[in-house]
């Protein structure tokens, strides 16, 4: 479903991304685990548009998307989420998944229509919300919202995009042990049509959820393989799980 | 909390509550049918107040909605302003066809210059809107032989609104004038912001960059609004000409667009009504102030800026709503922002 091809990413002297090579089958749920300061959220941010890549090739669905803005790549189903939250904090969810909808819909430049005329769009907005629990708070202002169901808001809004490829960016970042659990749970249970690549430090949940597993360390991938393989591999213990299995 | 009343449940009962008519702006407006009985001598001021609110408008429309901040806002209230006068001058007195005329050369010069503006954020935008109305200014300046330059544009004449109601001395025509265009604009201007392309505005003003990561692209709705803004202000300064009948360089001064956004400021911008009550408290405390000690008029306006945005960060409106919406404020207040009923409509 997406595939890259020599990513290469320097920040000055710094390299970010060394020759990266990942491909997504459809519908397969990818970890993506590596130390902090690995490159993830920049491998993240490459294949989404965010950053421009230095070299390298990036193919959704069998098209090159290299050369498309962040928004085309949306518009052909390649969505993310962030790390950090990054939401619409005066907006209700409700409005915000509205918002989310009616642009993928392109109802967005419409101004002569009040948007709750549109009431598929609204009926879908909280269709979307209520399966991700947050239809109770769906009218209070987006700032009002407890932390872990803003983190919920961030899957929604790209939810809404309808994608095809969902790049999670720790999407517990933050959350309680317990919730995030919970957190996993609801991503576990999205459309098997979805391929997902989601970046988490908790290895219990990585194991849990994940068919297969891409390490990254220090910009460049160090392997890629089934739970069972990446558990057994000296070098990602050493790198990265040495503590705690060692 | 929202979740307990079972109505509340149904977000079309929920989103189509947001929108109805409160019986406060009701109020609001016959409210400004007031001066005709109670102040009839006041009623140029009215019209200059109508004339201020519109300008404001079309400002919360670009900077209370979509956050795009412009320090040069009178370019386009005085595109439009020329504009009425000029066409008046050359011989096409008539009110409506003038005002539509300078609305939408107000707005080609507002399309044309988004383009530049769509591209840029924060201090780079408050430069270029700045730069861009000093350039304006200039221009007319220079160009006296078409804008009479220091002196104002002269031999500005008008008909009588539709062919019937002459622009009189005391204002009443004049005021009842900008009102029905103020009213009517607003009406637009409320209309885009509960539709689908002012949620999109509202959601560039909080986060430009998730808008591009649910797929939206910002420029052709920053174009748009921005097209639509100056269009607003263009029909403002027309209003102005043709209620005074003479154009002076002021319509393009950076005065004119540092005062607006004072107003919009002062009264509480992304919330419609903020520029309307920010002109009506501006322009009257201006009047009866100027009135004592005309020198020292700046010095109370800029007191209460400072107080206002130290206090009431959300401006007076918004110190307002706050209280209204407070749970002692609901008890005493809620049957003012409670929506009309639809039965009495039907
Ligand atoms: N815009 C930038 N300019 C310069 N350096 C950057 C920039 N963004 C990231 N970096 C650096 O690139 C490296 C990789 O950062 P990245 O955010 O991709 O790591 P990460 O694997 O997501 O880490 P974490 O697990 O902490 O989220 C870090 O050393 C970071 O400091
Ligand atoms: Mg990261």
């Amino acid at each position: 479903m997406l595939t890259t091809r020599g990513l290469d990413k320097s920040f000055g002297s710094l390299v970010v991304a060394r020759d990266i090579a990942i491909s997504l089958p459809q519908g397969v749920r990818y970890a993506l685990i590596g130390p902090n300061g690995a490159g993830k959220t920049t491998l993240i941010n490459l294949m989404t548009g965010m950053l421009r890549a230095d070299g390298g090739q990036i193919v959704l669905g069998g098209e090159d998307i290299t050369a498309l803005g962040p928004e085309e790549r949306v518009r052909r189903g390649l969505v993310r989420t962030f790390q950090i939250n990054s939401l619409f904090p005066h907006l209700t969810p409700l409005e915000a998944v509205t918002l989310a909808i009616c642009e993928r819909e392109r109802i967005a430049r419409t101004w002569w229509k009040n948007t709750a005329d549109y009431r598929a769009a609204v009926d879908e907005a909280y269709g979307v919300l209520k399966s991700l629990s947050l239809g109770a708070v769906c009218y209070r202002q987006t700032h009002e919202l407890a932390y872990g169901q803003q983190r919920l808001l961030e899957i929604a809004l790209a939810l809404a995009t309808k994608p095809k490829v969902l790049l999670l960016d720790e999407p517990a970042a933050g959350v309680p042990r317990e919730e995030s659990s919970e957190l996993f749970t609801a991503i576990n249970n999205l459309s098997q049509d979805i391929t997902i690549l989601f970046i988490e430090h908790d290895m219990e949940l990585v194991f849990r959820l994940a068919s297969r597993i891409i390490v990254m360390v220090g910009g460049s991938i160090l392997l890629e393989g089934t739970p069972d393989e990446i558990a057994a591999d000296p070098r990602v213990r050493e790198v990265y799980l040495g503590g705690a299995h060692g | 909390m929202a979740a307990a009343s079972p109505a509340l449940a149904d977000p079309h009962h929920y989103l189509a509550t947001q929108i109805r008519w409160r019986r406060i702006e009701v109020v609001f407006w016959l409210s400004t049918l007031l001066p005709f009985v109670l102040t009839p001598d006041y009623l140029v001021l009215g019209s200059q107040i109508a004339v201020t609110a519109l300008f404001a408008l079309s400002l919360d429309l670009i900077l209370g909605y979509a956050g795009i901040i412009s320090l040069g806002h009178a370019a386009f209230f005085g595109f439009g302003a020329y504009t009425a006068g000029l066409i008046a001058k050359w011989g096409w007195g008539e009110p409506i066809t003038g005002l539509a005329i300078a609305g939408a050369a107000a707005g080609l010069l507002g399309y044309l210059m988004s383009f530049v503006i769509s591209r840029f954020r924060h201090l780079a935008l408050i430069m270029i809107t700045l730069g861009f109305g000093l350039l304006l200014l200039e221009a007319a300046n220079s160009a006296s032989w078409l804008t009479g330059g220091a002196d104002g544009l002269q031999g500005v004449r008008m008909w009588p609104l539709l062919g019937a109601f002459k622009f009189d001395l005391w204002g009443v025509t004049a005021y009842w004038y900008a009102l029905i265009v103020l009213f009517l604009l607003f009406l637009v201007a409320r209309r885009i912001t509960n539709s689908p392309f002012g949620l999109s505005l509202r959601g560039i003003r909080e986060n430009a960059v998730r808008m591009r990561a649910i797929g939206a692209e910002s420029r052709p709705h920053i174009r748009k609004i921005y097209t639509i803004s100056a269009v607003m202000a263009g029909v403002a300064g027309a209003v102005l000409t043709q209620t005074t009948e003479t154009v002076s360089l002021g319509v393009l001064d950076f005065q004119r667009s540092a005062d607006i956004l004072v107003i919009l400021i002062l009264g509480g911008a992304g919330r419609l009504y903020g520029g309307l009550v920010g002109a009506i408290i501006y322009l009257i405390a201006r009047d009866q102030f100027s009135g004592i000690n005309p020198q020292y008029w700046y010095f109370p306006i800029g007191v209460l800026l400072i107080i206002v945005v130290l206090f009431l960060p959300n401006g007076i409106l918004g110190g307002l709503a706050q209280l209204i919406y407070s749970e002692r404020g609901q008890r005493w207040f809620g049957w003012l922002t409670a929506p009309l009923r639809r039965e009495r409509k039907s």
